[in-house]
């Protein structure tokens, strides 16, 4: 008897995992799309230096509101620049705010989550704060942080970073309160677990899922809060092509220079659906359950 | 049920005691001067004291944040540096437009996205699913200002059709006042409506797997019913607690908005006054707004208990 | 043996399979089943969960997802009439009207957001098309019919305000609400004390004796089948492997499944070796298989005692064996023997 007890039923359809390329193309094809594009416009900037025709910050009022023809692809600005060289120096501004802002939102956001989850004490205290954060709109607390320190990239990344950490705040609270009332975790506690194991084995392999994606979406919102801060006048220095830059000086001549609104918004729009297409095909990929969630 | 609503109106007090904190402590924990960051590049050493002495910066940081909160608790926000008014006062000559906007911009994305979702979330993965869900993730992804520009490109410019910019009053014109807030409602409603049709999805597809709802297909109920009466009266919470959240969204959109649209409201102020470095009215600001996020939210935690009947015991 | 039903019987199901599609592959939840409940009558569906009892129950009542993901394939006879080829306007005519199910887990399967008064008046509304203020009354009179105390009171009620034998009673009373001629009842007290269980079933006895109702009872408790039923159909891996009356299945079982799901029933000679046999027993050991890795014989021979080669080659036919006494196992003979293995 024993021995047909043991028989896995399943053991011979083990089939590939859900993680093989081919499967993952096949499945989530939004994702595919999104990462491809990410991709070739993250290279794209990178090799802004050697791809841009022309200097993004040297003027030639010669050449001024130009529309797109042979020289100028994508016509120029105001002061004569190429649109096309500050769009591909533009993109470094983006894609190193939006990945700073997801970096050090999740982890900032993980270790508070984290202790607001384990200790009690502090959990009282950090929710309150967090609660009080999320009742500011993120946009006008970056801009009251925009103001109290001169203009740069950092203060900009700053100020992004800090209205996004609530909600990964939460997100990792929640998992670890979920996860210390799971069995095996108050065994593991009870028979004297460490909490830097605990940690390790446990909290972190479970929130990874949930936190890679949150990330993907905080990318693709920095992004997007990059370029509305600079529009407004209150972000990145002018003189730093970044979109929101570009379209904030173009919005001056949008009746006469649509293209100086229109491409470095394209540009804009392509890398936040690229990303967030990419986000929702994480989650659909590592949280089969969150995607009918959010 | 009073508990409850007991609860949820002393709740409000911490949070906006945190929100009073760091706006307090955003001018003061700055690396550099604050007088010197409000004085501005140009400003001389005796401006800078003046500033200084006038914002009461040179006292302890403690005696600072108490003086203020008093004045706060008295309903005075202070006064603008560069106007030398009352925020409240400029708050209030300010609010009818990005209210008026705030407003539209709900109503329009509700009305749009709640049927969106839930016919979304029914027809889930067919072509339709898709479809909606493709547009909402299109219109989540693009800037405020690129629908705004398309809209005062092609709408405005073009035929005419409706007006490019600015604000009239609704005591003014109540026709020119909707006219005026079509554009804009369109250009912030969409990524809105793109959230919460969304969400709405979500939810829903949620509830459609619930146990009630197979009982109330097995009664032999037509689809509507069930969607409706069924699935949609329990999504109700979370989609409620989404418009709530979705405000603080909101408001930043507003912001953009009133300034591709030119519109003379509260955001255009808080923009003015950064770059004026009006530190008073960033503030008044700030608390104002985070006020009235707090109190809309508290009013929705207190509709739960209409919507939910196990709240209400 | 059976009592034969006197005319053509009320629900007829014959040859039903369904098939879930998965990444083009059709996995059959349900293969050939075929049961038959005239006016008056009970019959059970038991098995170990898994065995497609509730997948069959669904079927019936097409309440699962429609093609391409599921496929119901057969015929299901209802008063006579095809139902797998209505259009789903039709079959919302006739579910909760003509036939009625009511489901495992009392406490979810109300709406919590929405009064027991109305859930029960709107499916008289819908099919009677009676006023709300009639179909408020038939909510009381049902609720009084399931002796819900102070009934006028409750209709006014939430689920949550009610305790799951009373949400349990909704449900049946918003089932029979329009005096269904079937009522499918898919693990009808699991969720819910044994005290409460055996009220539950005495009421279903006794509203059955008032209202002619045909119910089919999908359990996997024998005592609950040795209580309600008169024919027994017994179900593994999405097929029917037993059918008898139930004292003809309690006294001479004729497949091992049955008698493993026996296990706690006391026979004569006994001893207390045995009887701890038969506790390991209660539990067969193994699991049902999976659906998509079938075995190419009888579908029980991996977890059964008596399985010989042939039985692992070959599917056994279901057969009677006995007047009235359908089994498909090779051995159903010694099936009884199951038990001292």
């Amino acid at each position: 008897m024993t021995d047909i007890a043991a028989l896995p039923a399943d053991a011979a359809v083990a089939g590939p995992s859900r993680f093989a390329f081919s499967r993952i193309l096949r499945r989530h094809p939004t994702m595919l799309v999104g990462g491809v594009i990410l991709v070739v416009m993250a290279v794209v900037s990178l090799l802004a230096p050697w791809l841009a025709p022309y200097d993004p910050i040297e003027l030639n009022v010669v050449d001024r509101l130009r529309p797109p023809d042979e020289d100028y692809l994508l016509g120029t600005d105001a002061y004569g620049r190429d649109m096309l060289s500050r769009l591909l120096y533009g993109g470094r501004v983006s894609l190193a705010v939006g990945l700073c802002v997801a970096a050090f939102s999740t982890v900032l956001g993980l270790l508070i989550g984290v202790v607001a989850g384990y200790y009690r004490l502090a959990d009282a205290l950090l929710m309150r704060v967090m609660d009080g954060l999320m009742a500011i709109p993120g946009i006008l607390l970056a801009i009251a942080l925009m103001t109290v320190t001169r203009a740069s990239i950092e203060v900009v990344i700053v100020a992004i970073t800090i209205p996004e950490i609530p909600r990964v705040v939460r997100l990792v609270r929640a998992v670890v309160l979920s996860i210390r009332e799971q069995t095996y975790v108050q065994a593991a506690v009870a028979i004297g677990t460490r909490f830097p194991r605990l940690l390790r084995k446990h909290i972190l392999p479970n929130t990874l899922a949930p936190l890679v994606v949150q990330a993907t979406y905080i990318f693709a919102h920095a992004v997007l809060v990059e370029a509305y801060l600079s529009f407004l006048g209150v972000g990145t220095p002018p003189e730093i092509p970044s979109w929101g830059n570009v379209i904030a000086e173009g919005r001056l001549y949008v009746q006469i220079a649509f293209w100086q609104v229109l491409f470095p918004g394209i540009a804009l729009a392509l890398m936040v659906l690229s990303i967030n297409l990419l986000g929702d095909g994480l989650r659909d990929l590592l949280d089969p359950r969150l995607s009918r969630r959010a | 049920m009073w508990v409850y609503v007991i609860r949820r109106i002393l709740a409000v007090i911490p949070v906006m005691a945190v929100v009073a904190v760091v706006v307090f402590l955003i001018l003061h924990l700055s690396p550099e001067d604050p007088a010197a960051i409000i004085a501005g590049d140009n400003a001389k050493s005796e401006d800078i004291d003046a500033i200084r002495q006038r914002l009461g910066l040179d006292r302890p940081l403690l005696i600072q944040f108490l003086e203020w909160v008093g004045r706060l608790l008295t309903g005075d926000l202070g006064s603008s540096i560069f106007l030398n008014r009352p925020v409240l006062q400029l708050i209030g000559e300010r609010v009818e437009p990005t209210a008026a906007l705030a407003v539209t911009t709900t109503i329009f994305s509700v009305v749009l996205a709640i049927p969106l979702g839930v016919v979304a979330a029914w027809k889930a993965g067919t072509w339709i699913d898709q479809l909606i869900m493709g547009l909402a993730v299109l219109a989540f992804s693009f800037p405020v200002f690129l629908i705004g520009y398309g809209l005062v490109y092609g709408l405005a410019l073009e035929w005419e059709l409706l007006p490019v910019q600015g604000f009239v009053s609704l005591s003014e014109d109540p026709g020119r006042f909707l006219a005026h807030l079509v554009l804009p409602t369109i250009a912030l409603g969409l990524v809105y409506t793109a959230l919460l049709a969304r969400m709405t999805r979500a939810t829903m597809l949620e509830i459609l797997n619930e146990d009630y709802i197979r009982t109330a297909r097995a009664k032999g109920l037509a689809n509507g019913r069930v969607l409706i009466v069924h699935a949609l009266k329990n999504a109700a919470v979370p989609i409620v607690t989404t418009v709530g959240v979705g405000i603080a969204l909101l408001i930043g959109g507003v912001v953009v908005t009133e300034s591709v649209f030119a519109i003379p409201g509260v955001g255009r102020l808080t923009i003015d006054a950064v770059l004026q470095r009006d530190y008073p009215v960033i503030q008044g600001v700030i608390l104002a707004v985070a006020g009235v996020y707090v109190l809309i939210n508290l009013a929705i935690d207190l509709t739960y208990t209409v919507l939910d009947p196990r709240i209400r015991y | 043996m059976a009592t034969p039903v006197d005319a053509a019987p009320l629900l007829a199901v014959e040859g039903l399979r369904t098939s879930f599609v998965d990444e083009g592959v059709a996995l059959h939840a349900v293969d050939g089943l075929s049961f038959s409940v005239g006016r008056g009558e009970t019959l059970c569906i038991v098995g170990e969960s898994g065995c497609g009892k509730s997948v069959s129950a669904l079927s019936v009542m097409r309440l699962l997802p429609p093609p391409p993901a599921c496929r119901v394939e057969g015929s299901v006879r209802l008063d006579g009439r095809e139902i797998l080829a209505l259009s789903e306007a039709e079959m919302r005519s006739i579910r909760g009207n003509t036939i009625s199910m009511i489901f495992q887990e009392p406490m979810t399967s109300l709406n919590p957001v929405v009064t027991i008064g109305y859930q029960i008046a709107e499916a008289v509304r819908q099919h009677e098309g009676r006023s709300w203020a009639e179909g408020y009354a038939r909510a009381l009179e049902m609720l009084r019919l399931v002796r819900i105390p102070e009934a006028e009171s409750r209709l006014k009620q939430y689920p949550h305000q009610l305790s799951g034998g009373m949400r349990q009673r909704v449900m049946i009373a918003m089932a029979l609400a329009c005096r269904p001629k079937v009522l499918l009842a898919d693990e009808p007290t699991t969720a819910l004390d044994v005290t409460i269980q055996a009220q539950i079933l005495e009421l279903m006895r006794e509203l059955q004796e008032e209202t002619g109702t045909a119910i089919v009872l999908i359990t996997h408790d024998l005592g609950v089948v040795a209580e309600m039923a008169r024919r027994v159909v017994v179900m593994y891996a999405g097929r029917k492997v037993e059918e008898a009356t139930v004292d003809d299945l309690f006294d001479r079982p004729a497949h091992p499944y049955t008698v493993g799901l026996m296990g706690s029933i006391p026979q004569l000679g006994s001893s207390v070796e045995e009887g701890a046999a038969r506790r390991r027993l209660a539990e067969i050991p193994g699991i049902v298989p999976s659906l998509r890795a079938m075995p190419s014989g009888c579908a029980f021979a991996p977890r059964c005692p008596l399985a010989t080669e042939r039985c692992r080659a070959e599917m056994p036919p279901l057969e009677e064996r006995r007047p009235g006494h359908r089994s498909a196992c090779w051995h159903w003979e010694r099936a009884a023997e199951a038990i001292h293995a």
